[in-house]
């Protein structure tokens, strides 16, 4: 993979390939559940840095787009060139987006329409389930080993549309809730608020897989 | 969060609507929840970034002002401002009025606020908010106080400090405090953990939680006199995980709105400074940042010295 934005150098692990050395993945932090990825990601055994401003973005191997309130994290995007800086890291590095960062990563938003990075071929409506009356908990089988999976569902969206390149891994009522289209992952749920890891681990597999030559 | 969750102790803390109260409360972390009066106040403070809006008919400052009994908003208003924004819309109960909650809760409100700021309606009881779906948020002064609402079922903690004046010192008084209360529980032993719950007079488990944690089972927000972007990024360096803003943004005078309906030069500024403190409130610790947004505001609340208020008009004493 290499790193599109570079190393700095001085980090001697960054050169070794991403398959072996510790990774280090940045947490989206211009607000919402980032301190529950970090702890998720450290848990794992994955350096989490927190990314407030486009240079926080240089040297990582995958981000996380946590949720929160996709209308706030956009007013940040729009300044500081972040939108685009953004935009260009998400299109070449790992990136996987949880609610509002599922938002954010979608190629269509609707109800109501809204900017988006567009680089994930996937329609999302925002707020689709109704109020926090509405948030729930579900527990259902997925395609992932292991058994079924427990997903919190908050304010969530609906995916309402994937393209054909997109590999539905979870659903709800028929919708997908888990989502990949080679390096980018999205859910609608919340597994950083569960103390199952096992999407966590997928995302750092799929960071493994995407820096290996042969694949 | 979640290991709060999973490995807690007390058994409500695994049930999945306090699960899902808990949810929404991390969400809402590293932003700007600000008051607001009417549909134009909502619209502004969501462009400006805020994460959730407050609904009430007067924001602290008119009520300290204006006297009177203030209770829960006309629903009418709550039902406007949420149809007309698609961030959480949070409104406020009197304090033990649960049948105010229960209206709330009826209207689909993302969260209620059993506030200091409204009249109380009891003076012994708060509300059980184990018996409502809607998550609650509550102030508190102190660890104890902060322990006991949890344990009636708060899934969010705000530091009282002083409503409605634009002063930060007693939000800053009250994190301090908690902050230190927390610490000093982290190095004592079992046994006198069991009197510190007395001291506290909190429930023992709560105690035993934060002692292993060193943290609030609950986020813990800042709320009570910030107005500047400056008093948000010091609150957030004390430990406050997001700010409430309520009269600072859309206050003029003492007592008097910024006319963002018909005014467009007062409109902008209640814009600046609504913006200005949403970007010092991520940036919190990022001097450059917070000094550029400062500079980006213009005009700011008047304000009123929270040392010059009689104790018997204090907000932040209500509640037991």
């Amino acid at each position: 993979m290499g790193t599109p934005l570079g190393g700095g150098g001085t980090d001697n692990t960054m050169n070794q390939p991403a398959t072996t050395r510790p990774l280090t993945i940045g947490v989206l932090a211009l607000q919402g559940a980032y301190e529950a990825h970090a702890q998720a990601l450290t848990t794992l055994g994955a350096t989490a840095r927190l990314v407030r401003l486009p240079a926080d973005l240089a040297g990582l191997d995958g981000l996380i787009m946590p949720g929160g309130e996709s209308t706030t994290m956009l007013k940040f995007l729009e300044r500081l060139d972040f939108f685009d800086t953004l935009q260009d890291f998400v299109s070449a590095t790992p990136t996987f987006g949880t609610c509002a960062g599922a938002i954010l990563l979608a190629r269509n938003v609707e109800h109501p329409a809204q900017k988006s990075l567009g680089v994930l071929d996937i329609t999302v409506e925002r707020n689709a389930y109704g109020r926090q009356i509405d948030s729930t908990i579900l527990t259902a089988p997925t395609s992932l080993p292991g058994g079924p999976l427990e997903m919190v569902f908050i304010r969530a969206p609906r995916i309402t549309r994937t393209g054909s390149h997109v590999e539905i891994l979870a659903t709800r009522d028929g919708f997908p809730v888990l989502v990949r289209e080679g390096h980018l992952l999205a859910a609608t749920f919340h597994p950083e608020l569960s103390a199952d890891t096992r999407i966590h681990q997928l995302f750092i597999d799929i960071i493994r897989q995407q820096s290996s030559p042969s694949l | 969060m979640a290991d709060n969750t999973s490995n807690g102790n007390l058994s409500t803390f695994n049930t999945s609507s306090l699960r899902l109260k808990l949810g929404l409360a991390e969400m809402l972390k590293g932003g700007v929840i600000m008051d607001v009066m009417n549909v134009e106040q909502a619209r502004i403070a969501e462009e400006a970034g805020a994460i959730s809006v407050m609904a009430l008919e007067r924001v602290p400052a008119m009520i300290r002002a204006e006297g009177g009994v203030a209770r829960m908003a006309n629903p009418k208003l709550i039902k406007e401002i949420m149809a007309s924004v698609t961030i959480p819309v949070m409104a406020k109960a009197r304090i033990g009025h649960f049948a105010e909650a229960q209206v709330l809760q009826q209207l689909g409100v993302d969260f209620i606020d059993e506030s200091e700021v409204l009249t109380p309606a009891d003076e012994v009881y708060h509300i059980d908010k184990h018996a409502f779906a809607t998550p609650f948020v509550c102030g508190a002064r102190n660890l104890g106080e902060a322990l006991r609402r949890i344990a009636e079922g708060a899934a969010l903690i705000r530091t009282k400090g002083e409503p409605g004046t634009g002063d930060v010192v007693h939000a800053v008084q009250h994190m301090r405090q908690i902050v230190r209360e927390i610490k000093a529980l982290t190095v004592l032993c079992d046994e006198e953990l069991y009197n510190a719950a007395k001291v506290h007079g909190a429930p023992y488990e709560l105690v035993r939680m934060v002692a292993k944690a060193g943290k609030l089972p609950v986020p813990n927000f800042s709320a009570g006199g910030i107005a500047t972007p400056a008093d948000a990024a010091l609150m957030m360096q004390l430990g406050a995980e997001t700010v409430f803003v309520g009269s600072g943004i859309f206050m003029k005078e003492r007592a008097t709105p910024l006319d963002v309906e018909n005014n467009p030069k007062e409109r902008e500024e209640a814009v600046s400074r609504a913006r200005a403190i949403v970007i010092a409130t991520t940036h919190f610790n990022n001097p450059k940042i917070v000094a550029e947004a400062s500079e980006a505001v213009t005009g700011t609340m008047k304000g009123l010295a929270a040392a010059a208020i009689e104790e018997r008009d204090l907000m932040q004493t209500r509640g037991w």
